[in-house]
Order: C-alpha cells, then sequence, then structure tokens
C-alpha cells in the first residue's frame, strides 16, 4: 500500500520498534547475509582485545536495514527515490531500536508526486543511533 | 575505479531480509509478490551492500590462504612484526590496526528502479571527497567516500550508493 498525499500533511509520523532486545546472533546473520565479516561486529576477543571497545556492535548498515523495514512498511514496496543515514551512535548487543520517520515535505517532480522525511532511529535510553531523510514517491 | 558483477537471486534477497528483521512477504513470497503492486519480489532498500560478498578485493572477507585479522589463537590473527621486518609485514600490522579504528558514518542511496531476482547488475565504484575532522569522542577522524554505481544487464542505473567511512583516532569513547 502506497501513502495517498490528499491523505498525507507535513508533519504526519509513523514509528515502529524494529529491533528488540539485539542478538549477537543477528549481528552474525547480518554479517553472512551482507557479507562485511568486520570482526568488530562479532568477534568479541578482537573487539575488546585489539579494538579497544567493550564488545561487538552492530554493523550500522543493519540498523540503517531495520530502519528501512519501517520506511517501506509506511510508503509501499519500490516507492523509495532516496535514504540516507548518519551514524551517531553505536549499537550494541541488547539494545532496542525505536525506527521514526516524519513528513517535511511534498511536493511535485517530473510528474510524479513525492514525500521528503527525516528519520530517526533510537535505542531504548532515547539516543539517537540514525539520523537520516528519505524520499518516497506517494499518490496524487 | 573498480568494476565486478553482482547477480541477484532470490535466496540472497530472503536472506538479506531476514537478517536486518524484515518479515515483508515481498522479499520471499512469489506469489504474494506477482500480485503486488511492484508485480514481483524485489529487493530491501540496503540490499546492495551484499554486493560485498561479489567484490573479489573486499577486505572485510577472510582471504582463502591467507591471515585474518580476526580472533583464532590469538586476538588477532596478523601478529605485529618487529620494525627490521619486510615491509609486506609492516603493511600487514597497518592493516590489522587501521581496521580496528575503521567505521562507517553515513551512507546514502539515491533509487533509480527496483533489484529483482535475476538482474545482473554491474558494479563499479570510485573515491569521491576526503577529508578531517577533530572529534570529541574519537580524536581526530579522517572521512573519505565511495561512490558506487549500480547498472543493470542493459547499462542503466539502477541503484547509486554514496558510502562514507571513518577512520578514527582511538576507539570512540562512549559517553
Amino acid at each position: 500500500m502506497a501513502l495517498n498525499a490528499s491523505a498525507l500533511k507535513i508533519g504526519d509520523t509513523h514509528e515502529e520498534l524494529v529491533a528488540e532486545n539485539l542478538s549477537r546472533t543477528q549481528i552474525v546473520q547480518y554479517a553472512g547475509a551482507s557479507g562485511d565479516y568486520m570482526p568488530l561486529h562479532t568477534d568479541e576477543l578482537y573487539a575488546r582485545e585489539i579494538a579497544g571497545y567493550p564488545g561487538v556492535f552492530a554493523h550500522g548498515m543493519l540498523s540503517m536495514g531495520a530502519t528501512g523495514t519501517m520506511l517501506t512498511n509506511w510508503v509501499g514496496d519500490g516507492r523509495l527515490t532516496q535514504y540516507s543515514a548518519r551514524f551517531t551512535r553505536q549499537v550494541w548487543p541488547g539494545d532496542d531500536l525505536l525506527a521514526k520517520a516524519k513528513i517535511t515535505n511534498i511536493f511535485k517532480q517530473n510528474g510524479e508526486t513525492l514525500a521528503e522525511m527525516d528519520v530517526v532511529t533510537t535505542n531504548q535510553d532515547g539516543q539517537a543511533v540514525i539520523s537520516g531523510k528519505a524520499t518516497a514517491r506517494i499518490d496524487a | 575505479m573498480a568494476e565486478f558483477k553482482f547477480p541477484v537471486d532470490a535466496s540472497q534477497i530472503m536472506l538479506f531480509a531476514r537478517a536486518v528483521g524484515d518479515n515483508n512477504p515481498i522479499y520471499h513470497d512469489a506469489e504474494y509478490a506477482n500480485g503486488s503492486e511492484v508485480g514481483g519480489i524485489v529487493a530491501p532498500p540496503t540490499f546492495v551492500q551484499a554486493s560485498a560478498q561479489y567484490d573479489p578485493k573486499f577486505p572485510l572477507r577472510p582471504t582463502i590462504g591467507e591471515p585474518w585479522f580476526g580472533s583464532g589463537k590469538e586476538a588477532t590473527g596478523i601478529k605485529p612484526k618487529q620494525p627490521s621486518t619486510a615491509s609486506s609485514d609492516e603493511n600487514k600490522e597497518k592493516k590489522s590496526s587501521d581496521s580496528a579504528r575503521m567505521l562507517h558514518a553515513e551512507q546514502q542511496y539515491i533509487y533509480h528502479k527496483p533489484i529483482r531476482p535475476g538482474d545482473e547488475l554491474t558494479v563499479t565504484t570510485k573515491r569521491g571527497n576526503s577529508w578531517e575532522k577533530e572529534g570529541r569522542r574519537g580524536g581526530t577522524m579522517s572521512f573519505s567516500e565511495t561512490i558506487s554505481e549500480f547498472r543493470d544487464a542493459s547499462g542503466e542505473l539502477v541503484v547509486t550508493a554514496t558510502s562514507v567511512g571513518v577512520t578514527t583516532g582511538k576507539a570512540v569513547s562512549q559517553d
């Protein structure tokens, strides 16, 4: 289902819990699916002793991918024209991720109606882990 | 500029969607997808990351027959060498310590058309800008941009991806 311009206004929001008690296993699963085997994300010994972190942490792209779930559930499949993210804080095993989008602009371009949105994903302490933007084609 | 082929298949799309926690049937149920607006299975928004599997020189995948910088018997498989050893060893040591300080800072996608199973994508990557910044939590941070274009068999752009990586001066503190 796509969004419809007549039923959408600037300031409208949508949010979804896209990870709950994030597991090390899901991080391993993401490493395998993406092909990004950076040991910082899956190898506690390396993360602590070589890199000096408290332990492994999720790929930024796992959080961006999980946040994408919220976006496509809202705007529909094949509707995104742009999606960007800054990784503002690390995501650790055990974290919950709440992904939110807020419409900032609705406009026409080349015969299409587009909605722009701010995207923020926060952890269970309310700290932003992703700050981004997305644009989607919506129905006129 | 590097170039490689990225064949897209349905199972990889399913596995990728599972890994990001997305159970939308558009990523695994052909019958549902065929009856949907997009008319078939498509890839989730960040799927092109999986092209790393096909990049012959991707550095964050163990290379068969070569030492890996993650842990085995020791915390890293690439041991620091004495200063007098050959330069290739020094390069490996540098690779190990640099990798530990490397993080993904930003990612941007521009979508031109949906990715579907059966697509034979060609990926070209080139370096973009690079810059430095003093950070409160990570010391001196060196940023560098990589731009990847994903084109289908007819040469049309499917996705443009811009990645910004950062090498931090120290492990990023948690305050």
